[in-house]
């Protein structure tokens, strides 16, 4: 065993980059939130940019480790200490054996993500060693971290010198006011042309209900439907549409009234109508949003997600340029 | 019934055969999906059937979205020349109707319910135009019922009851969805019923709970030690009703494995089912009963 879980922090998961293939028997892709975040944590140790990591939000973990350890925290601001020092993050650090890593208070940014050279060992399943708390799978027994937990690791693949650092131009910090781009569509039609325009004019803030199946927003006017006759096996309701499958990013708004944009452990389909679907150079965005923060959603274009697209992948590259 | 495609964002085309359930849609849409697979398009990652409507996710550096939309636009007149027959399975699977855990539950949270005053099975029967609760169970158990999709949350199937429009069950979803459902209960929304695999939040009306597990990450349950799902769409179930005396046998054998659902092949004809739904039905029960 390497890490002993002292706390376990609000919601600490085992994440990887996820499990694709199985969304269509309802289990979702699941990973670590802010993948670019989770990618560089792991080159910091030597890893393969998708090896098990631990993912934390609002509040970190605090881990004593049984073994020497080479670590590294990327992702929110949040201060990182070994044994009650202040450290850098978004640099490799050794740890020794019986040392603590803990967490200050959140500055910006919502998850962290602590990489061990090696990767965290918990079983494949399907796949992947991300958690999937809501089906009880994969990760450490399919469930977030609890205090006396331990935690094994893998072997070391390649060795990274304790101080090397992501140049801070290099990484992407949490925004302070973050704009979400939207292509729209899906069932954009069963809004007026008005209630459209006023969702993309609106600010909006995050709801306490913010979680890795979805975040909910609040704050801006209710849409306004377009009339309708319910379709047969859909619902009285103008928001529900016979059950069909929900996109990664996709907005659907029950009621009219509160936007949610599904995440990675997103359900797979259901009966609430979608407006439009985040684009997915601005997913890992979301996963470094709080509770109360303002947001904006910006309409583009298919070429326009494509050109962001590109862009993510560029700052991608150059992380890995770093190394 | 007019097919509606749509960008979900840069990495997804959703693709709506009809706005309005019926088997037809579904058909189709499972062709398509079929289709879909076969063709084995580079750059597609998952293919999600739903129960009038698919949706395709696909990587857009390797296959750009219009082309994609092009290649599925093009698969519409394959699936509509397809045969509607489906080699499939039929299920028995026992309700325990009415049971103490889910009432438990709805009593909890009445104030989300569109009658405060009585039960969901009472409010169904009213709703549906039955005399009694008994003879709406007797409604919701006479008929088989279509997987018509699954997801949600981990293997949870939805149902789409196989009689004539006009005689199927509806009930609108909860005013407020609940907190909690046990799990492995039957619930009913819209047209469909859907079992719940998992315990969590659910907006459906609750009818009983079976004692037949249809998740199992752990795989420890005999017949989910291959897969964990129980599920696929196309499978047709027939609930059989069981009292709390058969309910508790039940589920002491799923826990010590003796447990084996029924499970019979069929052939079903989408064309056999709509120019006689009775006399397709009676066959299929044939079937699993073993005549």
């Amino acid at each position: 065993m390497a890490l002993e879980i002292l706390k376990p922090g609000l919601a600490t998961t085992v994440q990887d980059l996820g499990r694709p293939g199985y969304y269509h028997l309802g289990i979702p892709l699941s990973g670590g939130m802010d993948r670019l975040a989770l990618a560089a944590a792991n080159l910091l140790v030597g890893n393969d940019e998708g090896d098990a990591v631990l993912e934390a939000v609002f509040l970190g973990p605090e881990i004593r480790f049984t073994t020497d350890a080479v670590i590294a925290v990327t992702g929110a601001d949040m201060p990182l200490k070994i044994d009650g020092v202040e450290l850098s993050t978004w640099t490799t650090l050794a740890i020794k054996a019986d040392q603590v890593l803990s967490f200050g208070f959140l500055k910006a940014g919502a998850r962290i993500y602590i990489a061990v050279a090696g990767g965290i060992d918990v079983p494949v399943v399907l796949g992947s060693r991300s958690t999937y708390p809501l089906g009880a799978l994969g990760g450490h027994q399919g469930r977030t971290l609890k205090a006396g937990d331990a935690l094994a690791t893998l072997p070391p693949k390649r060795a990274m010198a304790p101080g090397s650092t992501i140049a801070p131009e290099r990484r992407r910090g949490p925004g302070t006011s973050p704009v979400l781009r939207v292509l729209p569509g899906l069932y954009w039609h069963r809004i007026t042309a008005e209630a459209g325009n006023g969702f993309f004019d609106d600010t909006w803030k995050v709801a306490p209900e913010a979680d890795r199946i979805g975040y909910r927003f609040r704050g801006g006017r209710p849409l306004e439907f377009v009339p309708r006759e319910p379709p047969f096996g859909a619902g009285s309701d103008p928001s529900n549409i016979v059950d069909s499958c929900y996109p990664y990013g996709s907005i659907q708004v029950p009621g009219g009234t509160e936007p949610i944009v599904l995440h990675r452990d997103a359900v797979s389909g259901g009966g609430y109508f979608m407006i439009g679907t985040v684009i997915s150079a601005d997913m890992d965005l979301i996963g470094q949003l709080q509770p109360n923060q303002k947001v904006r959603f910006v309409k583009v274009t298919m070429d326009e997600a494509l050109a962001a697209r590109k862009d993510a992948q560029a700052t991608a590259a150059r992380i890995r340029a770093s190394f | 019934m007019t097919t509606r495609y749509a960008f979900g964002g840069d990495e997804h085309i959703f693709v709506e055969v009809g706005d309005e359930m019926s088997l037809d849609a579904f058909f189709k849409s499972l062709s398509m999906t079929n289709a879909v697979r076969d063709m084995r398009i580079a750059g597609v990652i998952e293919i999600c059937p739903a129960n009038a409507s698919f949706q395709v996710k696909y990587d857009p550096d390797v296959i750009a979205p219009d082309d994609l939309l092009s290649e599925l636009k093009r698969l519409e007149s394959v699936a509509d020349a397809a045969e509607s027959t489906l080699s499939t399975r039929i299920i028995e699977m026992p309700v325990y109707y009415n049971d103490p855990w889910t009432h438990e539950t709805q009593m909890r949270f009445r104030e989300r319910h569109q009658d405060p005053t009585g039960t969901d099975l009472e409010y169904a029967a009213r709703i549906n135009g039955f005399a009694s609760v008994e003879d709406f169970i007797t409604a919701h158990a006479g008929s088989p019922w279509f997987v018509s999709m699954v997801g949600f949350v981990a293997g949870l199937p939805f149902l789409y009851q196989m009689v004539e429009r006009d005689k199927q069950l509806q009930a609108p979803k909860y005013l407020r969805p609940r907190t909690d459902t046990p799990k492995l209960t039957i619930g009913h929304g819209g047209c469909f019923s859907a079992i719940y695999s998992v315990r969590g939040a659910g907006g459906y009306q609750m009818f009983g709970i079976t004692p037949m597990p249809i998740y199992d990450p752990a795989q420890e349950i005999s017949y989910l030690r291959d897969f964990m799902i129980f599920f696929k769409p196309g499978d047709i179930v027939k609930f059989k009703p069981v009292d709390r005396a058969e309910y508790d046998a039940l589920l002491a054998a799923v826990g010590d494995g003796s447990f084996v659902p029924r499970i019979k092949p069929v052939t079903f004809s989408l064309d056999e089912f709509k120019a006689d739904p009775a006399a397709a039905n009676a066959k299929l029960l044939g079937v699993l009963h073993g005549a």
